[in-house]
C-alpha cells in the first residue's frame, strides 16, 4: 500500500485588507489555504494581533490584568503607545466604552477628538470600536471618520441596523469597517451582500462574534471555520473578507479568567488559539502575556 | 460507513438474488442495507465466501479504528472519528487528557500528581470535566526505579496509563503489571518492531507507533496488522506545532478522505516534550484538542492549566447538531412567593447555568422563566426569531407564570432591550423591565429591583 499525501489546493482566496496607510499600512487577509495549512502553500500576511486599550479606566479589572499596564489604565495614549513600544502589539484595537448611552455617554466629539489623538501618537494601525449600540454608534463612528479623515482606521461595528450610515460616512472618509452579524452564517453573509452594493468589498473585515471559551465560543469558531471554508473551498466572494476576532474582553469577563493569573492568560491564550486555528485574520487581545504565547505558537 | 448498501448486495451469494432468508431478513438486499448501517453482523449469513467476508469486513469497518485503554468505568475510547470538521456532523470521541509522570521526578512530586489526577473534578453544565490517564514515564535508566513507579501509580488508582519507555524490557515488564488493564505501550518504532512484536502478542494491549514522518508509520502498522494487533495509536513525530498541524490533518484526510486502512487509527500528542515553558505547553495541547489528537500529554496538571484544557475540550466535542438545552419552564430560585420577581431567559444549558447560578447568588426569591429556544443563546435566539415578543407572550401564557404571582413586572435581558416596546405591546398588563447585559450583574442588580419596588 502507498501513501499519496492528501495535499489539496484550493479554488479561493480571501482578500487582502490593508488597515492604516503610509508607513503604518498592516495588510491582513490575502491567503488561498485554510488556516494553518503552511504544508499546502503559503501566506502574504501572517495571523495578526492587536492590543486592547479603553477609553475609560477599567474598574474591574483583576491586579494580573492592570498590572503589566502600571498607571497608563488612566490615559489611554499611553497606554496604546505601551502596548506598541514594550509588548509588540502590531495594531490597537481603541474600544470607546466610553460612548455608552447607558454609561457615560461622552459626547461623539470627545470620543472622536480621543480617536485622534491616540492615532496621531502611534506608528501602528489603529482599530475602532463602538459599543454595538446601533444608534449611538452612528453618531460616534461617523465623528470619529470626520475627524481622522483619510487615516484608514477600522471602524466597527457596522450591524444590520446601522451599515448604511455609517459605511458612507467611512467611505468618504477613506476608512475600512467592520460588518458584525451575530454568530449566524446566513444573517453574516446576507450583510455582507448588503454592505457591498455601497461599500468596497476590499475594504470589509468580518466579525462573526467572538465569545469566550466556556461561554459559546464552539459557535464563534464553527462560524469562523465555516466562513473560511466558504471563502477558500468555495470561492463565496461574499465571503472572502478577512475575520475579526475581538475575543480579549469576552474571556476576561469571565468568572475563570477573574480567578486567578495563570488560568486567566490561558483563558484568553487558548481561546485565541482556537478562534485562530479556526480561521482568524486579526486577534484583539488584552493580556500582553497571553497575546506573547499565541504569537509565538503561531511561528513555530 | 465507506461502502453502499446498493454495492454490498451484488457481493452477496448469487448476486444478490438467493433470498434465502436465513440471516432472518425477507431477502439479500434487505440484508445488505441493514449491514452498510451497522445494523447486523456478516456472520448471520451463512453463504458468503471467506474471500467476499474479509473483503466485506474491511469495507464496512470504520475508517478510523477504536481504541480502548484502561478498564471498567475509567476506560477511555478514541478512534472511530467520522470528520475533519465539527459542522459536518460532529467529532464523537474527546481525547483523553494523559499527564506525566517520569520516575525521576521526586516521591513528593509523584504523589502530589497521581492525586492530583485523581482528585481535579470540575463541575460544568451538569457534567463532570477531568483528566483521563496517567503517562507513566521511564527517564532515569534505573528499571527498578520504573517499575517501582508503575507499581505505586497501579496500587494507587484505577485509571489508565500510558506507559512510555525505550527500553524494551522495561516496557514490557510494565505492561505484565498492567497486562489486566489495558495500557497502552509507547513507542514502538521502526528499530525495535520486529523484537517488540512477539511480546506484543504475548499479552495484547494497545501500541503507540512512533516515525519520524506520516508515511514512515505506514509499515509499521502494517506489520502490526499482519501480526493481529490492530488497536494502534500513531504519533507521527512532529517537532513544532506547524509540522504537527500538518502531520494530524494529512492522518485525519488519509483515514477518511482516501480510506487509507494503515493509517486508520487515532493520535498520540506530546506536547509536554514539544515546549519549554510551562503555560506554552498548555496553548500546545489546546491546539491538539482541536487538531485531532486521540491523547494529549501534558506535564503537568493544575487547576490553572487543567480546567481550560478541559472546557475547550467540552466546547468543541459539543455535538453542533444538538446545542445542551435545559428543559422549558418556570424554575423556582430561593424559594420564591406571589411577589418575587419573574426573571425571563433562553434555555440553552449555558445561558441557564450562569443566570440561575447569579440569580441564586443574589439571594433574591426568584421566578426564572426559561423558554424553548432550541438551545440558542439570548442574543443568537433572538437573531434567529426564536425569542420576540410574538413568541415569548405565548410561552408566558402557557408556563403558567401568570397563576403564581400577584403582579404583572417581567425582567429581560439586557442583551434584548429592544423587544421591551414590541413585548409590552403583546402582552397587556405586563410591565417589561430591562434587566443587565452581562449575567454577572444580576447580584447588584436584583436587590436593588425589589427594594424599589417596597
Ligand atoms: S442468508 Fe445470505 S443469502 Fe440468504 S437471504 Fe440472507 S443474505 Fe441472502
Amino acid at each position: 500500500m502507498i501513501y499519496h499525501p492528501p495535499i489539496e489546493v484550493y479554488a479561493g482566496r480571501v482578500r487582502e485588507v490593508v488597515l492604516g496607510r503610509g508607513n503604518k499600512a498592516l495588510k491582513i487577509g490575502g491567503e488561498n489555504i485554510l488556516p494553518l495549512h503552511l504544508f499546502e502553500g503559503s501566506v502574504a500576511n501572517p495571523p495578526r494581533f492587536a492590543l486592547e486599550v479603553y477609553d475609560v479606566e477599567p474598574a474591574d479589572w483583576p491586579d494580573w490584568l492592570l498590572e503589566p499596564f502600571g498607571e497608563v489604565v488612566s490615559d489611554p495614549v499611553n497606554w496604546a503607545r505601551k502596548c506598541v513600544n514594550d509588548f509588540g502589539a502590531e495594531a490597537i484595537c481603541l474600544q470607546l466604552e466610553s460612548t455608552d448611552p447607558a454609561g457615560e455617554a461622552v459626547s461623539a466629539e470627545q470620543a472622536a477628538a480621543l480617536v485622534k489623538k491616540v492615532n496621531d501618537a502611534l506608528d501602528v494601525p489603529l482599530i475602532v470600536y463602538g459599543t454595538g449600540d446601533e444608534k449611538a454608534d452612528v453618531r460616534v463612528l461617523s465623528k470619529v471618520a470626520e475627524v481622522c479623515d483619510s487615516e484608514n482606521l477600522l471602524l466597527g461595528p457596522l450591524l444590520k441596523e446601522n451599515y448604511e450610515e455609517i459605511g458612507k460616512v467611512a467611505l468618504e472618509h477613506g476608512h475600512s469597517v467592520i460588518a458584525q452579524s451575530p454568530v449566524d452564517i446566513n444573517l453574516m453573509k446576507e450583510l455582507n451582500i448588503k454592505l457591498c452594493k455601497s461599500f468596497p468589498a476590499n475594504k470589509i473585515v468580518i466579525d462573526p462574534v467572538s465569545s469566550g471559551l466556556g461561554y459559546g465560543m464552539e459557535y464563534s469558531f464553527t462560524i469562523i471555520e465555516r466562513a473560511k471554508q466558504l471563502a477558500v473551498i468555495f470561492k463565496d466572494g461574499m465571503m472572502q473578507m478577512p475575520i475579526i476576532a475581538n475575543l480579549g474582553g469576552e474571556c476576561w469577563k469571565t468568572k475563570e479568567a477573574k480567578a486567578g493569573r495563570e488560568q486567566g492568560i490561558l483563558w484568553e491564550a487558548i481561546t485565541a488559539t482556537s478562534l485562530l486555528l479556526a480561521g482568524a485574520n486579526i486577534l484583539v487581545l488584552r493580556h500582553p502575556e497571553s497575546y506573547k504565547l499565541v504569537k509565538e505558537i503561531v511561528s513555530g | 460507513m465507506s461502502i453502499k448498501g446498493t454495492d454490498i448486495v451484488k457481493k452477496l451469494p448469487e448476486g444478490g438474488k438467493k433470498n434465502c432468508r436465513e440471516c432472518g431478513l425477507p431477502t439479500c438486499f434487505a440484508f445488505a442495507m441493514k449491514l452498510a448501517s451497522g445494523g447486523i453482523s456478516l456472520d448471520k449469513c451463512p453463504y458468503i465466501s471467506p474471500q467476499v467476508k474479509a473483503e466485506l469486513a474491511d469495507a464496512l469497518a470504520p475508517p478510523i479504528n477504536l481504541v480502548t485503554i484502561g478498564h471498567g468505568e475509567n476506560a477511555l475510547q478514541i478512534g472511530n472519528e467520522e470528520v475533519l470538521y465539527r459542522h459536518e456532523k460532529t467529532f464523537i470521541h474527546q481525547p483523553g487528557i494523559a499527564l506525566l509522570v517520569s520516575d525521576e521526578e521526586t516521591e513528593a512530586s509523584i504523589e502530589r500528581k497521581i492525586n492530583k489526577v485523581r482528585e481535579l473534578r470540575f463541575d460544568r453544565v451538569g457534567l463532570t470535566l477531568k483528566a483521563d490517564l496517567l503517562a507513566l514515564y521511564f527517564e532515569s535508566g534505573d528499571k527498578s526505579k520504573f517499575e517501582a513507579l508503575v507499581r505505586r501509580a497501579y496500587e494507587a488508582t484505577d485509571l489508565g496509563v500510558v506507559l512510555i519507555s525505550d527500553d524494551l524490557d522495561a516496557l514490557f515488564e510494565a505492561r505484565d503489571i498492567y497486562a489486566s488493564r489495558k495500557p497502552l505501550i509507547y513507542p514502538i518504532t521502526e528499530e525495535n518492531i520486529d523484537r517488540a512484536i512477539p511480546r506484543i502478542k504475548q499479552s495484547p494491549t494497545p501500541v503507540g507507533v512512533r516515525a519520524e514522518t506520516v508515511e514512515q508509520l505506514v509499515p509499521l502498522t502494517l506489520k502490526l496488522k499482519e501480526a493481529g494487533i490492530e488497536e494502534i495509536v500513531l504519533d507521527p513525530g512532529s517537532g513544532n506545532l506547524r509540522e504537527a498541524i500538518a502531520a494530524q490533518t494529512l492522518l485525519r484526510r488519509a483515514a477518511l478522505k482516501q480510506k487509507f486502512r494503515p493509517l486508520g487509527y487515532p493520535t498520540i500528542a506530546l506536547p509536554c516534550f514539544m515546549t519549554k515553558g510551562e503555560l506554552k505547553e498548555f496553548v500546545a495541547a489546546s491546539v491538539f484538542i482541536i487538531k485531532y489528537a486521540g491523547i494529549i500529554v501534558i506535564s503537568n496538571a493544575d487547576q490553572y492549566s487543567l480546567l481550560p484544557l478541559l472546557v475547550q475540550r467540552l466546547n468543541i466535542y459539543t455535538d453542533p447538531r444538538m446545542p445542551l438545552a435545559v428543559e422549558e419552564k418556570v424554575y423556582e430560585i430561593n424559594e420564591p412567593n406571589e411577589q418575587s420577581p419573574v426573571l425571563l431567559t433562553t434555555n440553552w444549558s449555558l445561558t441557564y447555568f450562569i443566570v440561575s447560578s447569579e440569580t441564586e447568588a443574589s439571594k433574591v426569591p426568584s421566578w426564572l422563566c426559561v423558554k424553548n429556544s432550541e438551545g440558542l443563546g439570548v442574543v443568537t435566539a433572538w437573531a434567529a426569531g426564536k425569542f420576540s415578543a410574538d413568541t415569548i407572550e405565548p410561552f408566558i401564557k402557557r408556563c403558567g407564570i401568570e397563576a403564581k404571582v400577584n403582579h404583572r413586572r417581567l425582567v429581560i435581558p439586557g442583551k434584548v432591550a429592544r423587544i421591551r416596546g414590541e413585548l409590552e405591546e403583546a402582552m397587556s398588563g405586563w410591565e417589561v423591565i430591562v434587566g443587565p447585559r452581562e449575567a454577572s450583574d444580576i447580584p447588584a442588580f436584583l436587590p436593588e429591583l425589589v427594594k424599589k419596588w417596597k
